[in-house]
């Protein structure tokens, strides 16, 4: 007798030979004609310019970081939403503590700015004369 | 023959079928797609080969097949084939636990129709979820291309900041269901409980951050056309984009079964089982039920991509952060309180 997660496995199993088969076919039918140019890396039509890993915004860590606070919460919640119903009172209490601490962190995070993109300034080139004078 | 060997056969038999229906579904709603979006901007859409353009899909897949397969020379060339197999196996495998039927009896034996019913079912979608930023972020790096570290990294912002409000909106029908079983969450939606009467504000905050998941429109930042070129899957040809491509579609089907199983009811048509018909009847009508729930989901997921515009980014991280994650909290928040104060 296959157990659930068994099943799972030879679904997957079946999932991965198709894509290895496409993988395969794809390998076997498609011409192969590699050349300098067309192996070089996409940039509009230019030759590459500097390091492909360049400087990114550091917000993208602050939000891994706080991202990670939150997902360990959601899974302490997880086992107490399915013990909910049975537990009653007692249960609804101390999630409501656990809970009021961490939304406390979050609105800490929020009014520190963690949370906050800034909003694009759009530089409008400015004309020095106007172009096309009103009649009126 | 023993029973063991019809056990396996019979899951054989399942896992065949629905993955054949899967990946057939998939490629018809990329020429789904392509016809609404014709339709939408008064264009006609694909409609050569075959009637009404039905074969199209199939010829894609042939000429995808015959192209080259381009991999840049600064690319890790391992991490750059792995990524998209990672994205369309994750895709594909959130499949096995939806349940798309009630069982049904086939020569003295009874036959769930749903391939593996995991008892953490939800667990094993919302893990399954995570894993796709995996495939995103990897063809991003691996590329070595700026525009797709920029499109990867976008990415993965997004994917985990809209990954909290899914899970706290979760968290409500688990709440009501007191279970991580789609097939007892099904089963609890008789007759008009559906979760979408019962978790309103929940079904909006998990509408908007699948979208937000699959990166579709208005969430497709990753790949904006406009900045990003293809976003991570620039430095892609042949199957390895078929790939991405498909990943995309089965994201879609596979979002609008989980919609559709954890709020629309599953394949449960309102008092079907009081009218009197044979057993047989009404398990094809619940499958077909099911079916055409996720159609018209994956038709509003179409729908959705050709009428609203493009957020920004800073726009698309304030509603992430500051209105999908504040509401679904207090939904979670609610429904306990309600739960508590009117005990059934």
């Amino acid at each position: 007798m296959l157990t659930q997660f068994g099943q799972v496995l030879i679904f997957m199993i079946i999932a991965a030979g198709f894509v290895a088969v496409a993988f395969i076919a794809a390998r076997l039918i498609g011409p192969k004609l590699p050349s300098k140019g067309k192996n070089s890396t996409y940039e509009c039509g230019e030759d590459t310019e500097g390091d492909t890993w360049l400087k990114f915004n550091v917000r993208y860590y602050v939000i891994a970081l706080i991202f990670i606070i939150f997902d360990v919460e959601i899974v302490f919640l997880f086992p107490w939403a399915v013990v909910f119903k049975e537990m009653g009172l007692i249960a609804f209490i101390e999630m409501a503590i656990f809970l009021i601490i961490l939304i406390l962190g979050f609105v800490y995070a929020y009014a520190k700015g963690d949370l906050h993109w800034d909003k694009p300034r759009p530089v409008i080139p400015a004309l020095d004369r106007q172009i096309f004078k009103s009649e009126i | 023959m023993p029973e063991w060997l019809i056990d396996i056969l019979i899951t054989l038999t399942k896992i065949v079928i629905v993955e054949g229906v899967i990946l057939t579904a998939v490629a018809y709603s990329v020429y789904a797609e392509r016809r609404v979006s014709a339709f939408t901007q008064n264009r006609i859409g694909p409609n050569r080969v075959g009637p009404a353009g039905l074969l199209q899909p199939l010829v894609d897949v042939v000429k995808l097949l015959m192209k080259e397969d381009i991999v840049p020379a600064k690319a890790n060339r391992l991490v750059h084939a792995l990524a998209p197999g990672i994205s369309i196996l994750v895709a594909l495998s959130t499949f096995a636990v939806i349940p798309f039927g009630d069982k049904i009896l086939l020569a003295g034996r009874e036959i769930k129709l749903q391939i593996a019913d995991v008892n953490i079912g939800i667990l094993y979608i919302l893990a399954l979820v995570s894993l796709g930023v995996y495939g995103v972020t990897l063809s991003g790096w691996s590329s070595n291309s700026k525009y797709s570290l920029l499109g990867g990294l976008r990415s993965s912002a997004q994917m985990i900041s809209y990954e909290l409000s899914m899970g706290l909106a979760v968290l409500g029908v688990i709440l009501i269901n007191g279970s991580f079983e789609l097939d007892t969450i099904v089963q609890n939606q008789f007759g008009w409980k559906w979760n979408i009467i019962l978790q309103p504000i929940g079904f909006l905050t998990f509408l908007v951050s699948a979208f937000a998941e699959t990166n579709r429109t208005p969430f497709d930042l990753p790949e904006a056309e406009q900045e990003l070129v293809g976003g991570y899957h620039t430095e892609y040809s042949s199957m390895k984009f078929a790939m991405f491509f498909l990943a995309e579609y089965a994201n879609v089907i596979v979002a609008s079964s989980v919609i559709t199983t954890l709020y629309l009811g599953g394949w449960q048509f309102p008092y079907l089982q009081t009218f009197g018909l044979p057993d047989m009847l009404v398990s094809i009508l619940q499958v077909l039920a099911f079916c055409g729930k996720v159609f018209l989901m994956v038709l509003f997921f179409i729908w959705v991509r050709w009428t609203i515009p493009r957020f920004r980014y800073d726009q698309l991280m304030n509603l992430g952060w500051k209105a999908m994650l504040p509401l679904a909290l207090a939904n979670l928040v609610l429904t306990a309180i309600i739960l508590t104060l009117f005990k059934t």
